[in-house]
């Protein structure tokens, strides 16, 4: 663990002269703590997935939500997962793929982001906060190739530009800006489909944020791996918004109410025909 | 070149020598102040400059301060950050406390002082803001590596002596951080020789804040118009407003820390 003695003097390493980086100081100073670094058993590891994060553009913002789902074959391994984490005050991260890896990589990435911050004084821009994202995946690339892809979205807020953006990477570590929305995991195809229809440009976060559950729900209603609203147990999706006051999450009650809204719109209309 | 061999020097010698290089360097730079307040702990340094800090954040909940050479503070702020970072990282974030940080700096300046050719020319504060006002904390460590557990406040640098005085007559439990700010400002402002008061304004003063109200990473900066109005006497306000209040507020100050 951690080579620092109860006691002891800060090693050399903490006052060597180095980058802003986090994963870099670890990967120098104690590399067996980075996911990437770490030896796999030949074959393929059976591991809990998270499946469906959809990402929308609003007006002076961006929304970010995910289902509650994580799948382990054709179990349930866990029904109230959050896949969408506030990474720092202007960004979210949702993520799709190997749960346990992920968690960690996003882990990694908010101290990364809160490193830099500290270090520098500075925030980092909305690229440089992407690109750090995409090498980190690159270091991943190992324990893709055997079957623990991790497939992150990542959603800021620009404070350049004053708008929100959204940045999809694939295994490779390969980042790329999208426009108007995004969505990644096992359901994605048919939430694009959703929001292919429901979206327009220039919508307000409120709507931003219908829009996005909707596109969850038509996820679930094709999508075994894509939790859908558990009005049952009161499980409603993780939902994100950033915008110039920061990121924040909606609250449950909120989240509710959308999600009973679109419930009672499809009563008799599966497909959600308008 | 000298031939021979250099002259016996006592370690006691070396010691006080070296005590008295390290003391000479600190008390050369602007004071920096370290008050409790009702809601959470101050830190009022005299610096002009904007990039180059006296205060900075180390964690949720600890903040760090001081005097002396800037290259050395820097980069005992940087170990720092990165022990606290790493620590939070490999266990919880709830495991990096301000004690923990205290003594790693008070081993690291003390083996520096007796080991290397030369002293780190700081002094330092590491603070922890509680949860209440009882459990807050604030540890001083000198150039040699002593750690002093302070309650109330802590004033280092140049003039300290006199600021602490003042501190020690004036300071009070329970004040509100408009009434800390102003007290510390005040004793900053005068002149050590015994002439006029000095004139400090926003722009001398980097000033931050451990609010314990706010949520997980506790550090503010107060940038300067917030700062004109918590100082000034005619205002009334006395606390950090809420965070969300702020961007309306405040004109043209941004609702990060930065």
């Amino acid at each position: 663990m951690t080579r620092i003695e109860e006691g002891g003097r800060l090693p050399t390493a903490y006052l060597t002269a180095g980058s802003a980086s986090f994963a870099e100081f670890v990967g120098r100073h104690a590399p067996e703590l980075l996911p990437g670094r770490r030896v796999l058993p030949a074959g393929v590891l059976d591991a809990p997935h998270g499946t469906t994060i959809v990402s929308v553009v609003a007006e002076g913002g961006v929304v970010m939500a995910g289902d509650r789902r994580a799948t382990m074959g054709n179990l349930i391994a866990n029904r109230d997962m959050d896949k969408v984490f506030a990474t720092d005050e202007f960004s979210l991260v949702g993520i799709a793929g190997t749960a346990g890896l992920a968690i960690e990589l996003v882990r990694l990435f908010q101290v990364e982001l809160e490193h830099y911050e500290k270090i520098e004084g500075v925030l980092m821009s909305l690229e440089g906060k992407a690109n750090r994202l995409a090498t980190m995946i690159r270091g991943n690339l190992g324990m893709a190739m055997q079957g623990l892809a991790v497939v992150p979205m990542f959603s800021g807020f620009d404070t350049d530009t004053g708008a929100g953006r959204i940045f999809s990477y694939d295994v490779t570590g390969g980042c790329y800006e999208e426009h108007h929305h995004h969505c990644v995991g096992s359901g994605s195809l048919f939430a694009r489909g959703s929001l292919k229809k429901t979206y327009t440009e220039g919508m307000d976060l409120n709507a931003a944020v219908a829009v996005a559950v909707e596109a969850l729900y038509d996820a679930a209603d094709d999508d075994s791996a894509t939790g859908g609203p558990d009005i049952g147990r009161r499980i409603w999706p993780t939902v994100g918004i950033v915008d110039a006051e920061g990121a924040r999450f909606v609250p449950d009650d909120e989240v509710a109410v959308v999600v009973e809204g679109i419930i009672a719109h499809r009563r008799g209309n599966p497909g959600g025909a308008r | 070149m000298t031939a021979g061999m250099p002259f016996y020097v006592s370690p006691e010698q070396l010691m006080k020598d070296r005590a008295d290089f390290a003391r000479k360097g600190i008390a050369r730079g602007r004071a920096v102040l370290v008050l409790a307040y009702d809601q959470g702990i101050a830190f009022v340094a005299e610096n002009p400059s904007r990039a180059l800090h006296k205060i900075s954040e180390i964690y949720d909940r600890i903040a760090f301060a001081a005097v002396g050479k800037y290259n050395e503070f820097e980069n005992l702020r940087v170990a720092g950050v990165r022990y606290a970072d790493l620590r939070g990282y490999s266990y919880d974030r709830s495991d990096v406390t301000a004690r923990g940080l205290a003594n790693a700096y008070a081993q690291t300046l003390g083996s520096v002082f007796t080991q290397e050719s030369k002293p780190y020319e700081v002094e330092i504060v590491v603070a922890e803001v509680g949860r209440a006002a009882p459990e807050d904390q604030i540890y001083r460590l000198t150039y040699d590596g002593s750690v002093a557990d302070e309650h109330g406040f802590v004033a280092m640098g140049g003039g300290a002596e006199q600021i602490e005085a003042g501190l020690k007559e004036r300071w009070q439990s329970g004040m509100s951080l408009g009434a800390v700010l102003a007290l510390a400002v005040s004793l900053l402002a005068k002149d050590p020789a015994g002439g006029e008061d000095r004139v400090l304004g926003a722009a001398q003063l980097e000033v931050a804040v451990l609010d314990r109200n706010r949520h997980r990473r506790l550090f503010r900066r107060i940038p300067g118009p917030l700062l004109e109005r918590l100082l000034s006497a005619d205002d009334p306000m006395q606390a950090v407003p809420d965070e969300d209040a702020t961007p309306e507020e405040i004109p043209g100050e941004a609702p990060s820390d930065e």
